[in-house]
This record gives structure tokens, C-alpha cells and sequence, in this order.
């Protein structure tokens, strides 16, 4: 599998990455590079093998569901780049 | 006054509890040294007021006699552990003036036994990097230099860069470093001292800016095996803000030191032969087997057959999880924000990414989107998974025939500045040794054997069992012992 211009757009898309032409321009031989070696993973049998989430063998802990860090929405605020009335203010969404 | 920068922080401990220093006059010391040394470019804040109001603090608690393990010392953190009110970047240009709120575990476990900070120390952008290169606040200088009078500058590794440079410059005595596929032990190798990965899950990772979670484990960087196991201590512990935080007892590792071997397997995997790495790094290997020998244990052949497809396996599963872990820098809530004039808020979402991520992060991130997208996520996410797999059961198949690990740190010596930067592959490379322990959950750990013909450090390297860091920190403890490493860099700076 190799990626073009295009896919390169489509994937800065998903990201959320705005990216210039000269930018596409360079991320397609770098992508095609890293891809291409990671491919070699096709060599190795894994059939009957289990993707590995977790690597250490543990249950996943559930907290009990109550509020405990509450009351604190001005520190929550203080690194906003814009905060308004008690929110995160952003562009307009809605025309 | 004795130079308190040039003891261990076992030193350090110990003269302060005996009295023949106070703790002010460590932090004095330290505070010095960390402004006398900034064209390392190692600490992107600087920190003294914390470190003489700790000082004092520890100088009470000695009259008192309400001393806490780490009482007196004066530590460096790596810039991706939260700290409350302090800038905390990740390297980034993106977290540009972001104090936290509030502070991360392993720097509030390491604050609840008595550390002061001296600083925050600059690292690659989220972690992304093996010589420091791409962090935003330019990259760190290693302290030391090659022998061949071209005063070449040289990396001190990455990611942990700031965190090997302060302690190999002696301005810090210990410093947090943190290891997704590497970060602490190989720039512990390019820097000459020690550094030791945990067990996946021993450090709580709350508070810790994510790379790639199902990885990332913070750990200490320290002179010796012994300053190490000291830091380990308070760092490690179950934190239930953590779920993947281990619950288990952390062992006194110090007291439990023993460089007497006897009775352990030490297995050589023959599949870290790799042709083309020099051969002055196959050279401190075999003279690292001569020396666990000699203290005891019994050297075994070992295989680990997936070797090669670690690294593969590993950029696609991290590139995947930082993708995602990345995705809450959007502009909204802290950080940078960048919008164009008139632009939505999906323009300002990829405006902001953009200005404020550098281009190794931007390369992983695409390549993250790229292997979890619709069509190529069993192709490519799924398949490392399984991969992954293979990789831990060949470490549980050898750890049948053998109780540690041992292999050499990096392939090579720090390299220059600028002679990698070019070539992601070349770069991803480096890693080659360290990260299959990474991708199995292992604790592992770098000490120094010796140095390279450029008079360069060159690092060994142990593995062992799932919660066996004692194992690790005993064959290092012998390492250290046998290769008398006291080299330091000659001051320039």
C-alpha cells in the first residue's frame, strides 16, 4: 500500500492538521518510507495470535462513579486561550 | 565547602543526615551550577526559589528529626510530568505557557519524600525523539565531546535529553526521565550515567502528558545503580487515578542491593547480533558478559526470534496511541490557539495544530491517522497487536531458560547534531535494542561500561522478569562495580 498527494490530504484531514503543498509534497515519500518498512510485519504468522491490549496481565479497575474533583471550573478555565462567562469561549459555531 | 555537585545523590543523602552539609547548601550549589550551565540547554525553567524553600524545609526537618528518604535533595524533572503552577510543555510549542492545575504523581510521590526541584528539563516534543532535535525550545547540548579536537556538538539522546545532560553536568544529582521506546536508557548510554524503565505500570502515568500509553513509563536517571534505586522507591507505588497502574507492593530496592550473582542465568540473545552496528559495541558487551560472570552468574544463549519486528511493531502502535492522546491539543482548553481570519472552528482546530506541533510529531500523528483510519486498522493497528504478542511471549520464553537479559544500550555512540535529523528511519533505528522490553512491559535499565575510541560513553543494557527491578538493579550494581566507570565530561560551558 503506497499513499499519494491525496491520501496525505485526506489523512491531515482526520487529524485535524492543516498542511501546506510543499508539506504534502514531503509526506509522501516520508509516509511511503515508514510504511514500506513497516510492512515486513506481513512476514510474520499471527494467525491464532491475540492482539495484546494490555501488557501487563490486570483487570482494568472501574472508580466508583461519583464526583470527587468538583467545584474546581476556574482552574479548570485558568489555561484557556479564551474563556468567557465561566467557559471555554470558541469561534462561532452556529450562523 | 566540598563540591556537593560532584557526589552521588547517595552522597548527598547521607552527608546531610550525618551533618557535614545542610540541605541549603546543596540547593545553594545546585542553583549555581543550573544558571552557570545554560548554553546545555538543558532545563527550559529554572526553578531556585522551589529548591532553597525545600532545602529548608529538609534543614527543619533534620534539626526535628522528621527526615523523609528524599530530604535534602534537589531534583530535575523532565518537562512532561505536570507541576502545579509551573510550565509545563512537553517540549512543545503547542502547551506554550501552560501551568498545570494541579500536579503529577510520581513528581507528588517524589515531593512527599522531601525532593526540591531545581528545574523543568527540556526533551523532544511529546517525547518524539531520540537526541532531543525535536524540541521546541531547540535541542539540549550533550556535555560531552569527542576526543578528536572537532568539538563537534553532540546529542545527549532523546528523549529524556535534558535529564541525561543535567545529571552527566552535574546540575542535577537525580532527575525524572520518562521510557516509551527507549527515552531513559539510551540517553543514559550517550551520557555515561544510569537510568532504569520499571515495570509497565509501576509509576503512576497520571499527570505524565501522554505519548503513547499503552508504553509510557516514567523512571529515574541517576550517577549509579544505587541513586536509581533510592529514586525508584518514591516514585513507583498503585495510584487509583491510574487504571493501569499496578497494585503491588514496591520493594525496598535499596536495601535489597547484591552484586553477588551466583545462581542467576544471564541470556545473550543471538538475535541482537545486528550486522552493521560497530564493533566497539559487540566489544562492551562481551566484556559486559566477562563481568556478570565474575560475579557470579552463568552466561546462556537465548533467542528471541521476533527481534526484528519490534521496531516496525512499534511505530505503528505508538504513532497510533499518540494520534489519538493528541488529539485533545485543539486549541479549545489550553495552549496555543491559532484561527484564521474568519475561520470556523474546524479552521482553528487545524490551524492550531499546525502552528503549534513540529514535524516529527506532525510525521507521527499522520502516520497514527494513517493505521487507525477505516480499511487500514486490522491491516496495519491490529496486526501489530498481534505481533506484539509474539514479541512478550518470546521474552516469556526465554525467561524460562534464564533469569535477566543482557544486551548493549544503543548501536552506536551519541552521534552530532544535525547528522540524523534528515532520515526518520535512520533515527527510528537507534531505538533498536531498547524498545522490544518496551513493548513487552519489562523494566530494563542502562548502565555505563566504558568508553567508545572518540571518548564517548557506551551503555549495557539488562532486561528482566515482569516486577523483578531488584534483579535489574543488582546485575547493573555489578556492571557498575567491574567497569569502574568514572569518566566525566571535561567542563566547557
Amino acid at each position: 500500500m503506497s499513499v499519494d498527494t491525496a491520501t496525505v490530504r485526506h489523512i491531515a484531514k482526520l487529524a485535524r492538521l492543516q498542511i501546506s503543498d510543499a508539506e504534502v509534497e514531503a509526506l509522501v515519500p516520508e509516509l511511503n518510507n515508514i510504511l514500506g518498512w513497516v510492512e515486513q510485519l506481513g512476514e510474520v504468522d499471527t494467525s491464532g495470535v491475540e492482539p495484546l491490549a494490555t501488557v501487563i496481565d490486570q483487570k482494568l479497575r472501574l472508580r466508583d462513579d461519583v464526583i470527587d474533583d468538583g467545584n474546581v471550573r476556574d482552574a479548570v478555565l485558568q489555561n484557556a486561550p479564551d474563556a468567557q462567562h465561566g467557559f471555554f469561549a470558541v469561534p462561532k459555531v452556529i450562523e | 565547602m566540598a563540591e556537593l555537585t560532584t557526589l552521588t545523590l547517595t552522597q548527598l543523602r547521607d552527608g546531610f543526615r550525618a551533618g557535614d552539609f545542610s540541605a541549603r547548601e546543596i540547593a545553594d550549589q545546585y542553583n549555581a551550577a543550573v544558571a552557570a550551565a545554560r548554553a546545555l540547554n538543558a532545563y527550559t525553567v529554572e526553578t531556585p526559589e522551589d529548591a532553597l524553600a525545600c532545602a529548608d524545609v529538609a534543614d527543619a526537618a533534620r534539626r526535628s528529626g522528621e527526615l523523609k528518604p528524599l530530604s535534602g535533595i534537589p531534583l530535575g524533572i523532565k518537562d512532561l510530568f505536570a507541576t502545579h503552577g509551573v510550565d509545563t510543555t512537553a517540549g512543545s510549542r503547542i502547551l506554550t505557557g501552560f501551568k498545570p492545575p494541579y500536579e503529577s504523581t510520581v513528581t507528588a510521590k517524589l515531593r512527599a519524600a522531601g525532593a526540591g526541584m531545581l528545574g523543568k528539563l527540556n526533551m523532544d516534543e511529546f517525547a518524539m525523539g531520540s537526541s532531543n532535535e525535536t524540541s521546541a525550545y531547540g535541542p539540549v547540548i550533550s556535555p560531552w565531546k569527542r576526543n578528536d579536537g572537532g568539538n563537534a556538538a553532540l546529542t545527549p539522546g532523546g528523549s529524556s535529553g535534558g535529564s541525561a545532560a543535567a545529571v552527566a553536568a552535574g546540575i542535577a544529582p537525580g532527575v525524572t526521565g520518562t521510557d516509551t521506546g527507549g527515552s531513559i536508557r539510551q540517553p543514559a548510554a550517550f551520557t555515561g550515567i544510569t537510568g532504569i524503565k520499571p515495570t509497565y505500570g509501576r509509576c503512576s502515568r497520571w499527570g505524565i502528558v501522554s505519548f503513547a500509553s499503552s508504553l509510557d513509563q516514567a523512571g529515574p536517571m541517576s550517577r549509579t545503580v544505587r541513586d536509581c534505586a533510592i529514586l525508584l522507591e518514591s516514585m513507583c507505588g498503585f495510584d487509583p487515578k491510574d487504571s493501569t497502574s499496578l497494585d503491588a507492593p514496591v520493594p525496598a530496592w535499596e536495601q535489597g542491593l547484591s552484586s553477588d550473582l551466583r545462581g542467576k542465568r544471564i541470556g545473550i540473545p543471538r538475535e541482537y547480533r545486528i550486522d552493521g552496528v560497530p564493533d566497539e559495541i559487540n566489544a562492551i558487551w562481551d566484556r559486559g558478559i566477562a563481568w556478570l560472570k565474575d560475579a557470579g552468574a552463568e552466561i546462556v544463549e537465548i533467542s528471541l526470534p521476533h527481534t526484528k519486528y519490534a521496531l516496525p511493531t512499534y511505530y505503528i502502535i505508538a504513532p497510533a496511541e499518540a494520534s489519538s492522546n493528541l488529539a485533545r491539543y485543539d486549541g479549545v482548553r489550553y495552549g496555543l490557539r491559532e484561527v484564521p481570519q474568519g475561520g470556523n472552528l474546524d479552521a482553528m482546530y487545524a490551524a492550531t495544530r499546525a502552528a503549534g506541533f513540529g514535524a516529527e510529531v506532525k510525521r507521527r500523528i499522520m502516520i497514527g491517522t494513517y493505521v487507525l483510519s477505516a480499511g487500514f486498522y486490522d491491516a496495519y493497528f491490529t496486526k501489530a497487536q498481534r505481533v506484539r504478542a509474539l514479541i512478550k511471549r518470546d521474552f516469556a520464553q526465554a525467561f524460562e531458560k534464564c533469569d535477566l537479559i543482557l544486551t548493549p544500550t544503543a548501536p552506536s555512540a551519541a552521534f552530532g547534531l544535525n547528522e540524523k535529523m534528515s532520515d526518520p528511519l535512520a533515527m527510528y533505528l537507534n531505538d533498536v535494542f531498547a524498545v522490544p522490553a518496551s513493548l513487552a512491559g519489562l523494566p530494563a535499565m542502562s548502565v555505563p561500561g566504558g568508553l567508545d575510541a572518540q571518548g564517548l560513553p557506551l551503555g549495557l543494557h539488562l532486561i528482566g522478569r515482569e516486577l523483578d527491578e531488584q534483579g535489574v538493579l543488582n546485575a547493573g550494581l555489578a556492571i557498575e562495580e567491574r567497569a569502574g566507570f568514572t569518566a566525566r565530561p571535561e567542563k566547557w560551558w
